[in-house]
């Protein structure tokens, strides 16, 4: 894992910088610290990071510009951090573009798994040599000869199934929101028939899940979409 | 023995009135026989010795007439700058009340109590302005002569032999708290009128001259004497009554005076006024309206008018009854209402034809013998005498309901045409009969031919058909017929006879016919106030209550109406809320704000502004106005007169009761909810002290623990704090969102964002977020396969599984099951958590559910005991609903409902399965 990796963080309260500054500098990123929006645009263009942690209550401007801002010009991952009375931001923020998020509070341990699923994803895309298979655990998807497995068994899955899990393994650990599922599924005009994507999300599960209650790997992220797990 | 204390009901009048009299302004007037004896210079001298005493004058309006004396001493005062009117190309010099209110000094002079205010100015009267002064709590200096007082205008006017016409109510002089007597010997006035002492205006010195002849001076100079005299007598019996000297045995009179639509009216209410201010008694001025009266000439109906409002100018209660005899209805309300005396006018007919028609005096003197019966003598008066009309313009309806307008001659008409058919149709009828029946039982159709006519035409048509009747008759039937010649003169006589008894009977059955209008107008009248007051019962919120109310008034009244309400700061406003009426929207909002502010009618009509087109009426309910009613009649006449006034008045009480009952039911709901919202408030308080206090402690003792002696504690040690701060810290974060939840739903501002949604996701959603609390026990998740869609926010049914779960874990032994399922049934699917622990306490299935409720004996579990009322309000905004019980192996079991509703939508089929 790229441990001399450069981080910004985007962030007004003290506290909260200090606490992630710590546990960042822990885990042997470099941090860079950015009180406004502003700020951290500027830090943005000039350090060059590998990945960009966004508070999206910030003083001087709405969050959701920043990712729009950022997203014009760099593909760097941006994870959002948000609380809990601003849900719709992080969603909108997410289809602005933003690749992960996390509420506050949250724990160190679930900070550094996003950043490792987000550096990971960027490395991956880059090439690792790997790119026509995903495995997790019993599930293995062979996208060259179009095979899903769950364990030794063999798994049929309609087009729209195969395409759904795909896309899922395409951004592998990310969340993905309903909205940006539907358009990259099944076209633009179906992003407000969220039903569909829930029945088809039910119909996967029940063929790949043992516990569909109980998703090992398709998660729901409540009210804003699904996560592929990658561990 | 005999109790001397004074009576207890006059002496809290006397404090109320010695109250009310400590807010208001002191008046104190000086009061003159005659121009001439001094009394502007005496007020002035007065308003001198004040000043020097270091009093706040100012002089609001002194007439010096140029006197070089007067004038002299008005120098040194502040003189209000008069306002100036235009008035018919003069300019008028008028009194600035709004100065004078804005100025606010302590006393104000203000000379000629009696004058006139030009056209267009707030008040009519002086005496208004100075009303007004008195309320705003300025103390007023005034002048007046005898001959302006009202009781005593008519006598000052038989004295002098001119006429007056500017007045002032006897009310302002009573209500004075001192009067100066200006006393001058008419010998030395007359020596002042000679030196020129005395101002008179050109053109009425001739009549001037007239008024200064020694003979009316003395005249008016007792009058003034007695005036004084009386209310030193006043003062003195009150002075008595405050010191229960007692002597003297006092009922309270009543008088009744009762008024006809004779000319002397105006002199009974002035009789009766001055008699009841000697007896010190209540008065009342009645007025019976009988059938006969129905038909009065309008000019007779307005004198009738202007002397009730006389009557009530100088103090008295006016009433108008209805009913057949005068002497009856004179006679029971004389007695329902206590009356000792009854004041009458003196007969109107004598000799003979009092015989005949039989006096109201007569009848009253002979049935009401315990009651003291005065009879005043007709003077002769100014005014003028309402003049006889002919019949075809009386107008049919006294009332005033229903039309007002004299019905045209063409109307008419076909009245008379069908008086001529049925007449035609007896004599069709009769000389069917002729051959087989006397004479005498034909005169019997022709009889009912006319009863018919009178009972559905009314008298002039019964009087046509009477006549021509006769006629036919004579040449139909008396030989010799076909002629209008009688062979037998004693014809003649059963002619008379049948002519005499057709008009009685079409009069008596036009009498009837007309009682019945009139009563069944009085019913609608009754029937529009009962409905009126029914649906203002019905009624919840105010703007229901404005809207029932000025249906009701438009209706009634004939006019536009529109309800006055003030704003917060009490400025009375347009309506402005979606709903409200919305007509009437040329009313004055000054004039309003007046009304509301002085509890008074204004407007067409009134003493005050009565130049607009509208009335103003307020609201007044026992806690004071609640707003203003302004009418745009249609037939402005109609409300003047008494009756519908007191319609008007019982509609307005009646609107502002109903107004202050939906307030107060508002206040008390208002202040129920702050009740409530406190109650609530402390509970919250209690519950986040001891629930932020506790994990609080915890996590200030670990880490500082962890601050302080970091290095030298052993890893293990390190670890365990550091750990309890983390489960202390998510504890209270738990904590947070469920009170941040609660805010949310109770705020009424969530909006639900309900989305088809299978329900296995969100029992599995919740599941993820809780995994790491049910570690220790183990959940099993029973879905049915085909369980149908539910369209529900899924955020929201989270937290309701969450909570549940949450509830679970923290009531049950660890390594017990929580078993999730659910079927749908009936249009609903119901889901239930239950668990395996030691189930809810009896009677209290249904209190867990509310706010901060926590079962007994619980110990020191974490939560506020919201848990449980958020997936209430959850389920209950998704008009589901949620309950709870033990299961058959005895742990908890909830259960909630979520309605189906529409079927889910259907999606399309994928094309054959890819192979």
């Amino acid at each position: 894992m790229n441990h001399s990796a450069t981080i910004i963080v985007v962030e007004d309260e003290a506290q909260i910088r200090r606490f992630l500054r710590s546990a960042l500098d822990t885990e042997g990123y470099q941090v860079v610290e950015a009180e406004t929006g502003k700020q951290g645009l500027a830090d943005a263009a000039t350090r060059k990071p590998d990945l960009v942690i966004l508070d999206l209550g910030l003083p001087d401007m709405d969050g959701i510009e920043v990712v729009k801002a950022l997203r014009t010009w760099t593909s760097v991952p941006i994870v959002i951090l948000s609380a809990r009375s601003q849900e719709n931001d992080k969603i909108a923020a997410l289809d602005a573009g933003a690749d992960d998020y996390l509420v506050k509070p949250f724990g160190v341990g679930e900070l550094l798994a996003r950043i490792r699923v987000a550096l990971r994803h960027v490395s991956s895309v880059a090439g690792d040599g790997n790119e026509g298979l995903f495995a997790v655990d019993e599930l293995k998807v062979d996208m060259i000869h179009r095979k899903v497995m769950v364990g030794d068994a063999e798994v049929h899955l309609t087009p729209i199934e195969y395409r759904l899990l795909t896309v899922l393994i395409k951004h592998a650990g990310k969340v993905l929101t309903h909205q940006a599922l539907l358009k990259e599924v099944w076209g633009p005009s179906y992003v407000e028939r969220a039903h569909y994507l829930r029945i088809y999300m039910g119909n996967l599960r029940h063929k790949l899940e043992k516990d569909p209650a109980r998703p090992r790997f398709l998660l729901t992220e409540v009210g804003v979409g699904y996560r592929l797990a990658v561990i | 023995m005999i109790d001397h204390r004074p009576d207890p009901d006059a002496l809290l009048e006397k404090v109320q009135r010695a109250e009310a009299q400590r807010r208001r302004g002191r008046l104190k007037i000086f009061f003159g026989a005659s121009a001439g004896v001094g009394k502007t210079f005496g007020m002035l001298l007065a308003a001198r010795e004040r000043r020097a005493e270091g009093l706040d004058v100012v002089a609001g309006y002194v007439e010096t007439h140029k006197r070089v004396e007067t004038h002299q001493l008005l120098e040194g005062l502040e003189i209000l700058p008069p306002r100036l009117v235009e008035y018919r190309n003069t300019q008028l010099q008028e009194f600035d009340l709004d100065a004078a209110l804005k100025r606010h000094p302590a006393l104000i002079l203000v000379d000629e109590l009696a004058h006139t205010n030009a056209p267009g100015s707030r008040h009519p009267k002086r005496w208004q302005d100075v009303e007004e002064l008195l309320d705003a709590g300025i103390d007023v200096y005034t002048a007046i002569n005898v001959q302006h007082i009202e009781s005593l205008n008519d006598v000052v006017s038989q004295i002098t032999g001119i006429p007056v016409w500017e007045t002032v109510p006897d009310a302002v002089l009573e209500k004075a708290d001192e009067i100066e007597l200006i006393d001058l010997p008419p010998d030395e006035l007359l020596q002042r009128l000679k030196e020129g002492k005395v101002y008179l205006p050109q053109q009425a010195e001739r009549a001037a001259q007239n008024f200064f002849r020694k003979g009316n001076l003395i005249a008016l100079r007792e009058l003034a004497l007695r005036r004084t005299a009386d209310r030193v007598d006043a003062q003195m019996r009150d002075y008595r009554e405050d010191n229960a000297i007692k002597d003297v045995w006092q009922v309270k009179e009543r008088i009744l005076a009762c008024i006809g639509p004779g000319g002397s009216s105006e002199n009974l209410v002035r009789a009766t006024y001055r008699l009841a201010q000697l007896l010190r008694a209540e008065w009342i001025v009645v007025y019976v309206e009988t059938t006969k009266l129905q038909h009065l000439s309008r000019e007779q109906r307005d004198a009738i008018l202007r002397t009730l409002k006389l009557a009530e100018e100088l103090g008295a209660e006016t009433v108008t009854l209805g009913g057949h005899q005068l002497a009856d209805e004179v006679i029971a309300y004389a007695r329902t209402r206590n009356a000792s005396r009854i004041v009458l006018g003196k007969p109107t007919y004598v000799g003979w034809r009092r015989w005949l028609h039989g006096s109201l005096v007569d009848t009253i003197v002979r049935q009401a013998d315990d009651i003291d019966i005065h009879v005043v003598g007709k003077e002769s008066n100014f005014l003028a005498q309402a003049k006889a009309t002919p019949y075809f313009s009386r107008s049919r309806l006294y009332l005033g309901l229903g039309s007002d307008e004299q019905r045209p001659l063409l109307k008419w008409q076909p009245d008379y045409l069908w008086a001529i058919t049925a007449s035609a149709i007896s004599t069709a009828i009769a000389w069917l009969m002729f051959e087989h029946v006397d004479l005498a039982n034909l005169i019997m159709v022709y009889l009912l031919g006319v009863v018919v006519v009178a009972a559905r035409y009314g008298r002039g048509p019964s009087v046509l058909a009477s006549v021509l009747s006769v006629l036919l008759f004579d040449v139909f039937f008396v030989p010799p017929r076909f002629s209008i010649a009688v062979s037998d003169t004693q014809y003649l006589i059963t002619f008379a006879i049948m002519l005499l008894v057709a008009l009685v009977i079409s009069g008596m059955t036009a009498n009837t016919r007309h009682q019945a209008k009139i009563a069944g107008l009085r019913e609608r009248r009754i029937t529009s106030l009962y409905a009126l007051s029914r649906e203002l019962a019905a009624t919840r919120g105010e703007v229901n209550v404005l809207n029932i109310a000025v249906k009701h008034v438009a209706d009634v009244f004939e006019a536009q109406a529109v309800i006055l309400l003030t704003d917060a700061n009490g400025h009375i406003v347009y309506p402005r809320d979606e709903g409200a009426p919305q007509s009437a929207h040329g009313s004055d909002l000054s004039v309003a704000q007046w009304v509301f502010d002085h509890g008074q009618m204004a407007g067409q009509g009134t003493d005050t502004l009565p130049g607009g087109d509208m009335v103003y009426l307020p609201l007044t309910a026992p806690s004071g106005v609640k707003g203003v009613l302004a009418l745009l009649s249609l037939n402005p006449n109609r409300l003047a007169l008494p009756e519908q006034q007191r319609l008007l008045e019982t509609f307005t009480s009646q609107i502002a009761l109903a107004l202050e009952r939906v307030r107060l039911a508002a206040e008390a709901h208002n202040t129920q909810l702050k009740m409530e919202t406190e109650q609530l408030r402390n509970a919250l308080l209690s519950a986040i002290s001891h629930d932020l206090r506790t994990p609080l402690a915890a996590i200030v003792g670990a880490s500082s623990s962890l601050v302080r002696d970091g290095e030298r504690l052993p890893v293990q040690a390190r670890y365990e704090l550091s750990q309890a701060i983390y489960d202390e810290a998510t504890r209270m974060s738990g904590l947070a969102n469920n009170l941040l939840d609660m805010a949310r739903l109770q705020s009424g501002g969530v909006v639900l964002n309900r989305q088809w949604q299978p329900l296995e996701e969100v029992v599995g959603g919740a599941l993820a977020g809780m995994s790491a609390r049910l570690l220790g026990h183990p959940v099993s998740v029973r879905l049915p396969h085909d369980l149908p869609l539910v369209e529900i926010d899924s955020m929201l049914i989270e937290r309701v599984f969450a909570n549940l779960l949450e509830n679970a874990v923290k009531y049950t032994p660890s390594g017990t099951a929580i078993n999730i399922s659910a079927e749908s049934s009936l249009g609903e699917v119901i889901v239930t958590v239950a668990d395996h622990g030691q189930g809810i306490p009896l009677g209290e299935e249904k209190r867990i559910f509310e706010k901060f409720h926590r079962v007994a004996n619980e110990g020191n579990q974490g939560g506020a005991g919201l848990g449980l009322t958020i997936c209430r309000s959850i389920v209950e905004a998704h008009c589901g609903k949620i309950w709870a019980d033990n299961t058959s192996e005895g742990g908890a079991a909830f259960h909630f409902a979520l309605p189906l509703g529409e079927a889910p939508p259907e999606i399309e089929q994928e094309e054959i399965a890819g192979s």
